[in-house]
């Protein structure tokens, strides 16, 4: 039995926040008399995640996904509720807590930007206590499956954003951390980069079985790298399971593509009954629910003349946009 | 201790490559020699029973006290703060402040060359006050101005944590220079006060900061003893009260920016 390495439980933050009208009359008033209110941005959410796992925080923006994180990783005090990660209290930040984590953040560095990156791995490997040996080894390993080299010697502020997200990495990987958090990690990289990212969080996974809990908006992330998501709505927890299960709940149809051999089978087909989504001359599509497609389509090909067939799936982005906007999902 | 030589090795090389700008700090750090033209113009040495010479070393012993004792961390810190660059930091098996901490030491001794450069210029056009200190006055010096360092370390420290409260701690620091500037022996040294005005500022942290450790420099008369117990004394209490107010300010970090 895989044993729970993070369990939350009843959640919740909150911060106050002071709002300023605008205009001269607005700055005065905030000058003498600043109205403050509380505002509560995590709402009572409790989960558990098991050693080895890949989540995928999933919410608009503003939903909580990183504050989430931040309580998890420690850099924030929850308002009420306890969270324990390897039986740790994450505020406390005691030592061997914070040599099991690494938090990554798509947006910030923690590279020393006139510096080449090397130097920071140096200075990363001696703040967690690992020999100058050892650290060459692992900046050696990390740097191989990032296929990146001469590149640590140069300067980070003379690095492409793709080449100083692979040394963010590097640094942040080099005390072989068991949990990572990552906030957005492939923001602004191009798509081989991002490729290229992923690739290496899931053999990093696999090698080292560490824990990862990820938010990202971009879709291919969530669904490349995790089997179960975590969806955010304006604080609250909205469904906490399998992105397959939610996938097939939130896209009950196919779309499927029939290329018939004359425009008169099509006209036939049209009025057959089925759901048709659009017809162009001899091309049609229809939507069938995924549990009747294999019959459907025994059914047209016994009865019509067809010349070729395509099944689709509905973009995966479009069903995650109902995910982030819709509420609540029970299953 | 191996974490804080890499640290400061690190910081080394990265202050190096802001050598030009930590040049031009040095240079701008001028203002005991006009504090000495001032001074000498107008013959106010007389008045505290000092002569021109001995000025002349205690202005140059301020300069070189206040090149090495001076302290940023309040901007730096608040700046990351705000910007959450302090986040990654934040979760780290290390104290964010040894960063700070180190990244002065290293920018301490890259000024160093400057000082020097700047203190032969000084004696070239102020022949007669060339000396070479008293080796143990100068260890003591040195140990003072390190304490120096420390005590404003703290209290920067200190005040830089405020920014967990009120996002601007920067202003504060404003306030606490007016202080330090006119009572810690940068314009003047602090004997030249009323004795009313003395026994209270020698209560305070300021005269230790400069006077002291440029007096024992200079070689001018200064009470060793109670200087070095003031300023041990001052960090004694600091210390403390930096880390209970760092404690309680992270606890209060929204990690903003990120």
């Amino acid at each position: 039995m895989i044993n729970n390495i993070i369990e939350v439980e009843s959640l919740s933050k909150s911060f106050n926040i002071s709002s300023k009208l605008p205009g001269l009359r607005g700055t005065l008033k905030h000058f003498f008399k600043r109205e403050t209110k509380s505002v509560k941005v995590i709402k009572n959410i409790t989960f558990e995640i098991k050693e080895g796992e890949i989540i995928g925080f999933l919410g608009a923006n503003g939903a909580g996904k990183t504050t989430i994180l931040k309580m998890l990783c420690g850099l924030i005090v929850p308002s009420e509720g306890s969270i324990s990660i390897s039986g740790y209290l994450p505020y406390r930040r005691k030592e061997d807590f914070l040599k099991k984590i690494t938090l990554i953040m798509g947006q910030k560095q923690q590279l020393i930007w006139d510096l080449p990156p090397i130097e920071s791995f140096y200075l990363n490997a001696s703040i967690y206590d690992i020999d100058k040996f050892e650290a060459k080894k692992r900046i050696k390993r990390l740097s191989d499956m990032l296929e990146i080299k001469n590149e640590l010697y140069i300067p980070v502020r003379k690095l492409s954003l793709g080449q100083r997200m692979k040394s963010e990495l590097i640094a942040a990987l080099i005390h072989k951390p068991k949990i990572l958090f990552l906030d957005e990690p492939t923001l602004g990289l191009d798509i081989n980069a991002q490729r290229n990212l992923r690739e290496f969080l899931k053999s990093y996974n696999k090698e080292t079985n560490a824990t990862i809990c990820l938010t990202s908006h971009y879709m291919k992330d969530i669904t490349s790298l995790c089997k179960r998501v975590i969806c955010v709505h304006d604080g609250s927890i909205s469904y906490d399971g399998e992105l397959e299960k939610l996938l097939k709940k939130l896209s009950p149809l196919k779309e499927v593509l029939i290329v018939c051999s004359s425009e008169k089978d099509a006209n036939k087909l049209e009025n057959s009954g089925f759901k048709v989504k659009s017809k162009i001359k001899n091309e049609i599509t229809l939507k069938i629910e995924n549990k009747n497609v294999s019959s459907s389509l025994r059914t047209i090909l016994n009865n019509y003349d067809i010349e070729d067939l395509f099944i689709n799936e509905p973009p995966i982005d479009e069903i995650i946009e109902k995910i982030i906007v819709k509420k609540k999902y029970t299953f | 201790m191996r974490k804080i030589f890499t640290l400061l090795k690190v910081q080394y090389s990265n202050m190096l490559e802001y050598r030009v700008e930590i040049a031009l700090w040095a240079i701008s750090g001028i203002i005991p020699f006009f504090m000495l033209n001032i001074w000498t113009n107008n013959n106010l040495n007389e008045s505290i029973n000092i002569n021109n010479t001995m000025l002349s070393r205690y202005f140059l012993s301020a300069f070189f006290v206040r090149q090495f004792s001076v302290v940023w961390v309040v901007f730096s810190f608040e700046e990351d703060a705000l910007l959450g660059k302090l986040s990654p930091y934040l979760i780290q098996p290390l104290n964010p402040f040894f960063r700070y901490f180190t990244q002065h030491i290293a920018e301490q001794i890259t000024r160093f060359p400057f000082a020097l450069i700047i203190a032969i210029f000084f004696f070239l056009f102020n022949p007669e006050s060339i000396w070479f200190p008293n080796l143990i006055f100068l260890f003591l010096s040195f140990i003072s101005t390190f304490l120096s360092f420390l005590i404003q370390f703290l209290i920067q420290s200190i005040i830089a944590c405020l920014c967990f409260w009120t996002e601007k701690a920067s202003s504060i620091e404003r306030l606490f220079f007016i202080p330090t500037l006119f009572l810690s022996g940068l314009l003047a040294p602090v004997a030249s006060f009323p004795s009313y005005v003395k026994s209270w500022i020698y209560l305070t942290p300021f005269p230790y900061l400069i006077d002291f450790p440029a007096n024992l420099l200079s070689g001018n008369k200064t009470n060793i003893s109670v200087g070095f117990f003031m300023q041990i004394l001052w960090i004694l209490m600091l210390f403390p009260l930096f880390i209970k107010i760092w404690y309680e300010g992270t606890k209060k970090y929204t990690a903003m920016g990120s």
